[in-house]
């Protein structure tokens, strides 16, 4: 372990060192064709173009129209003539045709920044599809580095980027996928003193982090500047999506679209938010989840987003280029939220949300989340929301550490003196089925913590819902008293739970069997007794 | 959706999502027939159902999951008929035969 972490960070650094050279490679190379092209432009010999008028045409005519045009002003003027560059017109065709966009919204897509916060499962694939329907400027706000873990989903990130900052290895996708938008790298996680002047550059914001302080911290802040803010989270199979802030009114302007505090005041307990790498996550399922955030981005945007100030429209295109028919702005659509769950048929349901809470703390003429709350640090958004802390519910006698635990397997016991033997103990793992089943340990059996969990302290002739025990604690009591009984799981804190629901089923025989812990769990186990073990 | 048959019971579909079906044995949908009043003779609310949701259906043991303070904890949503139940009364909503009442725990995975 110890001599394979320079090693390990070598490669890191390596890695790391290439990707930048290749995006700085990158780099160069679209300069270069963008300075090979103004070049091109430049040296178009004007004999080609008298060649073409030979036939015919008189000499004075040609003479003076070439003169005409030799005028670099003149040129120039005539270059401009179109509102997009003409290699845009190319590039954004096929969505340029649709009445949706059209001429008007590819230029107010030109013009808009988007600052997507969170660059990972759901960021990537909406910075992605924002980056390709020619957004000018995208923000990218992630404190976290990419991980092996991270790339069956985050699809801007590879695996020869590991290690590397997520908003550099964004940056550099987004550089591939369009070099024409410019790309803004924030290196460090959104905190209350930096969300303010991080979000006043930008016109819209995108949610896409992984946490309920990040949440209630993005919609207090784009209630404070009247931005619309779209909202999406994903976990296993299921996806939920929101537009909020939309319209953009100010505090207490009932027409504005309600923010996230309107429909969640409360957050929910710290235990009850499951994360990701807890509870697994599928890749397309997170990534339909971005691609709906970008999708709704690009519908807003083109619409016209209007400021909170102004109750007119905004074209931002209007003094340059007169756009055929101005259409009224399409009115926004009622607060909903999209469900996406995809194993239900049908996947997709939309429910209607409500309207500005009229006592919501961010929103309301009542709100108490200002803008001199959040700068000065009033507002702990981690603190609102709880921590959990690691669990210490079991005492020192009740754990045993994975190195003891090893000696019991192959050595001496520590606790008896006795050589070990395999049938010396019980080892119960607490992991799920599923993770169970990945990997184990010889010999453990599988109680998944569910079960457990749910079981009830079974008290005879207690209620009409006794149904008698359940049969895993029929066959724990069934076990040899004098064999001790470990209990181990991912990490180290089911298992004390489970050993503590153990011990309220009287599966330690009132003291005469030793129930416990294996402290750290299999990652314990795998850091100090066998690196073997699969990390997943 | 049928109507309740019986006078005495409604029959309604209940659905768990976000995590939740993990506390109704695994069960996304449940078709259930509920008692058209509740314990003290008024016609049967969300209020009553989350009780009975308690009492009668849930099989698990960690009920602070799904109940805080005797409503639902916050971090769910309860869907009405696929509306915000904030636009129907809340708790006080009376429930109909044939009623979807689908309570949804918020990700925040991304």
């Amino acid at each position: 372990m110890a001599l394979s972490l320079p090693i390990e960070s070598t490669i890191k650094s390596l890695r790391y060192q290439i990707a930048s050279c290749e995006a700085q490679l990158q780099d160069l190379r679209h300069q270069l064709a963008d300075a090979e092209n103004r070049a091109h432009w430049h040296t178009i010999p004007f004999e080609s173009l008298s060649h073409d008028m030979i036939g015919g045409v008189p000499g004075d005519i040609q003479t003076e129209f070439l003169a005409v045009l030799s005028q670099n002003g003149e040129r120039r003027r005539y270059a401009k003539a179109w509102p997009l560059e003409k290699h845009e017109y190319k590039r954004y065709g096929r969505q340029l045709i649709m009445p949706e966009v059209g001429l008007q919204g590819q230029l107010r897509l030109k013009t808009s920044s988007v600052l997507v916060v969170g660059v990972g499962g759901l960021g990537c694939p909406a910075a992605a599809y924002l980056a390709g329907a020619g957004v000018g400027k995208i923000g990218l706000v992630d404190g976290d580095t990419v991980e092996e873990s991270n790339l069956h989903r985050q699809i801007l990130h590879s695996t020869g980027r590991v290690g590397m900052t997520k908003v550099e290895s964004a940056t550099v996708s987004l550089t591939q996928l369009n070099p024409t938008g410019e790309y803004l790298a924030y290196s460090s996680r959104l905190t209350p003193d930096t969300a303010i002047e991080i979000f006043q550059s930008y016109d819209l914001i995108l949610d896409c982090t992984d946490n309920p302080a990040s949440r209630y911290l993005i919609s207090d802040t784009c209630v404070l500047l009247g931005k619309p803010l779209v909202s999406a989270s994903a976990l296993r199979t299921e996806g939920q999506l929101m537009v909020l802030n939309s319209p953009p009114r100010p505090p207490g302007d009932i027409l504005g679209g309600p923010c996230y505090r309107c429909i969640f005041p409360k957050p929910p307990p710290a235990e009850s938010v499951v994360s990701c790498g807890d509870g697994g996550i599928l890749g397309p399922v997170v990534g339909v989840m971005g691609v709906l955030q970008a999708l709704e981005a690009i519908k807003i945007i083109t619409r016209g987003i209007q400021h909170p100030d102004l109750i007119c429209h905004i074209d931002i295109d209007k003094p340059r280029f007169q756009t055929n028919n101005e259409m009224p702005p399409n009115p926004p659509e009622p607060p909903s939220l999209l469900l996406f769950s995809a194993y239900s048929n049908p996947p997709f349901r939309s429910i209607r949300l409500r309207s500005r809470k009229s006592k919501c703390a961010s929103c309301s003429a009542q709100a108490i989340v200002t803008r001199e709350a959040l700068t000065s640090g009033s507002l702990d958004y981690v603190q609102f929301c709880g921590i959990v802390s690691p669990v210490e519910a079991l005492s020192v006698s009740e754990r045993i550490s994975v190195d003891n635990y090893a000696r019991i397997r192959t050595g001496t016991n520590p606790i008896t003196g006795t050589e070990a033997r395999s049938d010396s103990h019980t080892l119960i793992d607490v992991r799920e089925k599923v993770q169970f089943d990945l990997c184990n340990l010889e010999g453990s059996i599988n109680i998944p913590f569910s079960v457990v969990s749910r079981t009830s302290v079974f008290v005879k002739g207690n209620s009409a819902k006794d149904v008698g025990e359940e049969e895993w604690v029929t066959k724990m009591r069934g076990l040899p008293e004098k064999k001790p009984i470990f209990v181990i799981c991912r990490l180290g804190n089911d298992s004390q739970l489970a050993v503590g629901k153990m011990k309220e089923l009287g599966l330690d025989c009132g003291g005469r069997r030793w129930v416990g812990d294996v402290k750290g769990g299999l990652k314990a186990w795998r850091d100090y007794v066998d690196p073997e073990f699969p990390e997943y | 959706m049928s109507q309740g048959k019986s006078k005495d019971v409604i029959s309604i579909t209940v659905e768990f999502s976000g995590g939740l079906e993990m506390l109704f044995s695994n069960q996304r949908k449940h078709i259930l027939s509920i008692p058209t009043k509740d314990e003290s003779g008024e016609a049967s609310n969300v209020a009553f159902l989350v009780r009975y949701l308690c009492e009668d259906v849930m099989q698990d043991n960690r009920r602070e999951l799904f109940v805080l303070d005797d409503t639902v904890r916050p971090g769910i949503l309860v869907l009405i008929n696929d509306a915000d139940w904030q636009l129907e009364g809340e708790d006080k909503y009376e429930i109909q035969g044939g009623d979807n009442i689908h309570f949804l725990s918020t990700l925040h995975g991304g």
